[in-house]
Formats: structure tokens, sequence, C-alpha cells
């Protein structure tokens, strides 16, 4: 099963990272009242593929001065970190690479890996730019690691386990967890699904930690406003500077990866999972329509979808926001981390706890 | 610090609002792409009416309309043209280059009723030096020289910049060029040896060559040239009527002359001439010059108000 699961993987990132790459580009277009790619395709349909290709044609530059091993390694340690954390995350119903029961422990661990891969990379490159990138990418992975750490924790809080597995199947319907509307001991709705046995709804203290949780994620994925380790005006292209050709590839495969699984992870722990939004209410039974048969070609199809396009709105959201706000200066950045999120952050996991323990159970 | 630690705090929630408003201004434009705004004229009346859509001009398979009276790539259209050089005189980057060649006979008419006289063996016009200023067309007698509306002309070899508009190839050049050196020489020879035939010759040619320039020069003549230049001008060509018994020889050289180099030479050759017929030559130079420039400006009122005064 875990070989499905790692082929799966494998093949959705790569599309994704094709697809998303054409998606971002057209939404930036669009945002500046552009066209964007319009000439290789329909609508320019084909341009990625087309840089893609020139990509992989592209003479793979090693640099005299240049740290071999640790330069050759660090895209593969990167990409391997990045993909690690995708094993842990269940697609469908029953579908797991590894069905850990410490899982999102094991995710945010394995992901810290790609620190390490950075530094390499701006180390081994033996270039002011990439140093600069690498440094600066690690003071903001490293700090934003603990307000995300956090956030995951006050789920955990309420959720009561690690394992993503069982975190998706609580909010859908046929869990033995009880929901009580908008997490306040009254009515009960563990029978409506859909919607209400969201995390997000179901314990409302959960709404600012997404919030929380879907900035830090920006910051841990690079991604603007928090892209100040790639920051295209000062340091030429951040820490893959002196990257060409299929590492650059590879480097630029994790990011977009990186963007995958924190959506994914997102939609996982606020958002219902794979589990429809649609509810039982009133003798209409939505849910189970758009949830099909559990164990059968329906389910996984239904849960394929509904994971993929809460995912794709996540995803929406962060192209969206990569194209309005500026870059933060580094000092904003820190202040935003340690003096905002750090506080906040522990006062949502103790106001969750305190939530859970008087209102829920 | 302590100044910069309260600037974050007092305006955070005003951080927040101005992002949030940023969030929704991008969203109101990423909405907004499925319009798209039309390639209309800066002229057009709905033009700043369209706010919203993508502004892009997908060029090569769209552009946008040109004004009508644009500045652009210049042609000259051969047929129309008198070979009278003014464009490359008025011409302050001097982009065009004139080889005339004076023909034997009438070649044809212009459209506007004007004789051609003369080949251009060249007639090229170097668009890469070209200014764009447009002074050749409004200086052009027979508007034969027109700006278009041609804008997209780059070329990977400078010297395709350069247009041709010669109407003669260069072996016709030069047998035109013989042709109307023989036939002066025969004039000569003919003056010389029957000088009373020969007077008539000239009179018939030299009539209709001030027939050419009356029409054209009051155009292009008020920048540049005063009115004495003009009777000189006039009395050149009059006089070969009057004065030909008195002087029979340096008349021949005059049609030559007075074709091509109009203001520079004639005024030195007629100048002995000029005291004596000065009283004659002004109905003809003065009406012109008033006629032309008031249609120009205003029909009726224009006549109307000059009339009184």
């Amino acid at each position: 099963m875990f070989i499905w699961a790692f082929i799966l993987t494998l093949i959705t990132i790569l599309t994704y990272a094709v697809v998303v790459v054409y998606a971002e580009r057209k939404a930036a277009a669009f945002v500046q009242d552009r066209l964007g790619p319009m000439e290789v395709g329909p609508k320019g349909l084909l341009q990625t593929v087309a840089d893609l290709l020139k990509l992989l044609q592209k003479e793979d530059i090693l640099p005299t001065t240049s740290d071999k091993i640790l330069f050759r390694l660090a895209p593969w340690l990167i990409f391997t970190a990045i993909f690690w954390g995708f094993t842990a995350l269940p697609w469908v119903p029953g579908l797991v690479g590894s069905n850990l029961p410490s899982g999102i422990f094991m995710i945010f661990a394995v992901v810290s890996l790609d620190v390490m891969g950075l530094f390499m990379v701006g180390w081994g490159a033996n270039n002011k730019y990439a140093l600069f990138g690498a440094v600066r990418s690690i003071a903001q992975i490293i700090s934003y690691e603990i307000p995300l750490g956090l956030c995951l924790l006050a789920v955990v809080v309420f959720t009561g386990t690690l394992n993503l597995q069982e975190i998706a199947q609580q909010q859908a319907i046929d869990s033995t967890f009880h929901s009580y509307l908008f997490g306040i001991r009254g009515i009960d709705v563990s029978a409506w699904g859909g919607i209400f046995t969201w995390n997000i709804i179901r314990f409302p203290i959960l709404l600012p930690v997404a919030v929380v949780f879907f900035i830090t994620t920006l910051a841990e994925c690079n991604r603007a406003p928090f892209d100040i380790p790639e920051a295209d005006s000062e340091l030429v292209a951040g820490f893959h500077t002196e990257y060409s050709g299929f590492r650059f590839g590879m480097l630029f495969l994790s990011e977009y990866a990186m963007m995958l699984l924190v959506a994914i992870l997102l939609v996982f722990l606020f958002f219902g999972a794979w589990s429809s939004p649609l509810p039982n209410i009133a003798g209409i039974q939505l849910f189970d329509w758009t949830s099909g048969t559990t164990g059968q070609w329906s389910s996984y199809a239904w849960s394929v979808f509904w994971l993929g396009s809460k995912a794709v709105l996540v995803i929406f959201w962060q192209i969206m926001l990569r194209w309005t706000f500026p870059r933060l200066r580094v000092d904003q950045l820190m202040h935003l981390c340690w003096k905002l999120f750090l506080p906040l952050s522990m006062l949502l996991v103790l106001a969750s706890a305190i939530w859970k323990w008087f209102l829920i159970s | 610090m302590a100044t910069k630690h309260s600037t974050y705090r007092t305006h955070f929630l005003i951080i927040i609002g101005s992002l949030l408003r940023a969030l929704f201004l991008a969203l109101k434009h990423f909405k907004s792409a499925i319009y798209r705004k039309k390639n209309l004229n800066i002229g057009d009346p709905s033009y700043f009416k369209q706010k919203d859509g993508v502004v892009t001009t997908r060029y090569p398979y769209e552009s946008i309309p040109v004004p009508d009276n644009g500045r652009y790539r210049l042609h000259n259209e051969m047929e129309d043209c008198i070979v009278c050089d003014l464009c490359a005189k008025v011409c302050p980057v001097n982009c065009i280059a004139i080889d005339p060649i004076k023909s034997t006979v009438e070649i044809g008419k212009t459209s506007d009723g004007s004789t051609r006289r003369i080949y251009a063996a060249t007639f090229d016009i170097d668009m890469a030096k070209c200014c764009y200023c447009g002074l050749c067309t409004t200086v052009c007698p027979t508007e034969s020289l027109t700006m278009t509306k041609a804008y997209d002309y780059s070329e990977y070899d400078i010297r395709n910049m350069v247009y041709h508009f010669a109407d003669l190839s260069p072996e016709e050049s030069v047998v035109k060029r013989n042709d109307w050196d023989e036939a002066q020489l025969a004039k000569q020879a003919a003056k010389a040896t029957v000088p009373v035939k020969e007077e008539t010759a000239t009179q018939t040619e030299t009539v209709e060559i001030p027939t050419k320039p009356k029409a054209f020069i009051p155009k292009a003549m008020p920048q540049k040239v005063a009115i004495p230049v003009k009777k000189l001008e006039d009395e050149g060509i009059v006089t070969p009527e009057r004065h030909a018994p008195e002087t029979p020889k340096p008349e021949v050289a005059i049609p030559l002359q007075v074709i091509i180099p109009v203001k520079k030479i004639e005024p030195e050759h007629t100048t002995p001439t000029a005291s004596i017929t000065n009283e004659t030559p002004k109905p003809r130079a003065v009406p012109p010059k008033i006629k032309i420039p008031l249609p120009k400006k205003k029909d009726d009122e224009a006549e109307k108000g000059e009339q009184p005064e």
C-alpha cells in the first residue's frame, strides 16, 4: 500500500508543480491587469512544460569554489525532507504512506530538516548572496517553527491524537468523536457531519489558530510576503543563486511541494480533511450523498475531490497574498514572529485547553 | 527603540485594515480580468470610460489604431512628384536625397494638374535618420510625399531603412541624362546658326516653365523667400519675351537654371534686367500670394474681414 501512496504522492507533486506554476503566473497577471502566458499552447497552457524542458536542458554548473559535496547533496536533502513530510498525509481514507500514531509530530520534525538543506545550499555555493539568503532563511524558518508548533499543539489539545488519519476521520460523520455546535456543549452535531464537524466550526478557538498557522506556514515556505530569503531585489535569487538546471529544478519543486504540504496540512487540521462540507440536516442527507460508500471507490473519489478542492483554495490564497503584499523587512519579520505570534499562539494553546476542559469534555 | 515599539502597537489595527483592503483590491482586479480593454484610439469618446479589465494589447495579433494625423513612415507617390527638391531642402536631418534629371519632353501631369518635367534618378528617404517632424509633407506642393500609418518596419540591416522611390532605373537615368545633354547641345548649335528661329523656341519653353513654379511656390515661399526674390524669378522668366533682341546669348542658359535651383541662381542672372522691368511683374507676383493663404484659414469670414481694411 505504501508503494501506491509513494507513487501517488510523487505524481501528485509533479503534476501539481506544473499546474500551479502556470496558475501562479496567470493569477499574478490577472491581479496586475495583464494576460500572463498566452503563446505556448492554447491560452499558454503549455508554458510551464516548455519552461521545464528548457530548465532540464540547462548546463549543470558546479561553481569552482563551491563545496562540491554540500552543493550536490543539498537539493536532494531538501526535496527528501519535504517529500518525507508527505508520507504521513493520508490522501484518501485508508491510503497513507505510514499510518503513524505521531503523524503531525513526524511531519513537523522532518520538515525542519529543510533548514539543514537550505544552509547546505547557502554554505556550499560559496556565494555571498546565497549565504545571505540561507542565513535569513534559517533565521526565519527556525523562528516561525515555534508559533507553528504551538498552533499544532492547540489542535492536538482538541483532537487528542497526533495521527492525521484519525484527525481526518474525527471530522467526518462516522467517528465516535462527539461534536457540539460552536464548541459549546448543547446541540450535538455529531450526526450532521459536513461543515459542522470541521474542527474550525465545532471548536471556534481554532479560527485564530488557523490564521496564525496559515501565516506561519507562508513563512515556512519562504513565500511572499515572507520571501526575504530569496528577495529578488536584494539577493539576486537568494540561497539558490548558484544553482542551475536539474538541481535548481529540485529546489524549485521543493518550494512548491512545501506549499502543497502546508495547504493539505491546513485542510486536515482545520477544514475537515477530505470530508464533504455539506451537512445532513432536516432529512436531506447531503453529507452522505457527497461522501460515497465507505471503503468503496466512490468514497475515494469524493475524498480526493474534497481534499483537492480545499487544498486548491488554500493555495489560491497563498498565491493571492504573494501578489498583494510587499515583502516584510527583517525586523518586521522578527517582530511579527517573536512579539506577536509567539505570545498569541501560547495564549491560544492555553485557551483551547481551557475551553476543551470546561465546555466540551 | 521605545518609539518603534509604540508605532508597531498603535498601528497594528490600521495595518490589518490596510492589508485587508489591499487583498480586496487584488481580488477585484483578479475578478475583472475576465474583461479586456478594447484597443481604442485615444480620440475615441469611450477611451477613458474603460476602467476595468486586462490592459494588455497582444501586439502582433492586434494593435491600437493610430490617429489619422499620426506621423510615421514616409511614402512618396512618384506619379505625383514633380521633383521640386523642396522636401530635401526643408529636411532638418537631411534624410532625403534627390538626384533630378530634366526631361526633354513633358513626362505627364500630376493628379493636381502640375506638369512633371523632371525625372528622379534617385529619390531616397533614409527612415533611420528621419526625425518624423513632417516638414517635408507640409512643404510638398503636390502632396505626393505623405506620412503613412505604417510604424512597424524595423530591419535587421540598417541599409534596408533607406527607401528608394526613384522612377528611373540606373540604365534609364543614363539614357535620359544623355538625352537632355544632347538636346541642350542641339539647341545651342541651332542658336548659333539661326538666331531668329531659336528665339521662338526659347520663348515657348520659358513661357511654360513659369506656370510650374507659380503653382507651387506660394505654399513654400512664406517661410523663407521674401517678395523681391519672387519678382526676380518672374522677371527672369518674363524678360526673354521682351528683351530677347537685346541680349540673346545669356538667355539660353536661363531655362537650365530656372527649373531646379529656383531661388539661388536666378537672381544673379536676372539682376541686370530687374531694374528695367520692375513695373510689369508686380501684378503677377502679388495676386497668388494673397489668394492662397486666405482659403486655407477661413473661407468667407477672412475675406470679409480683410476687405474693409
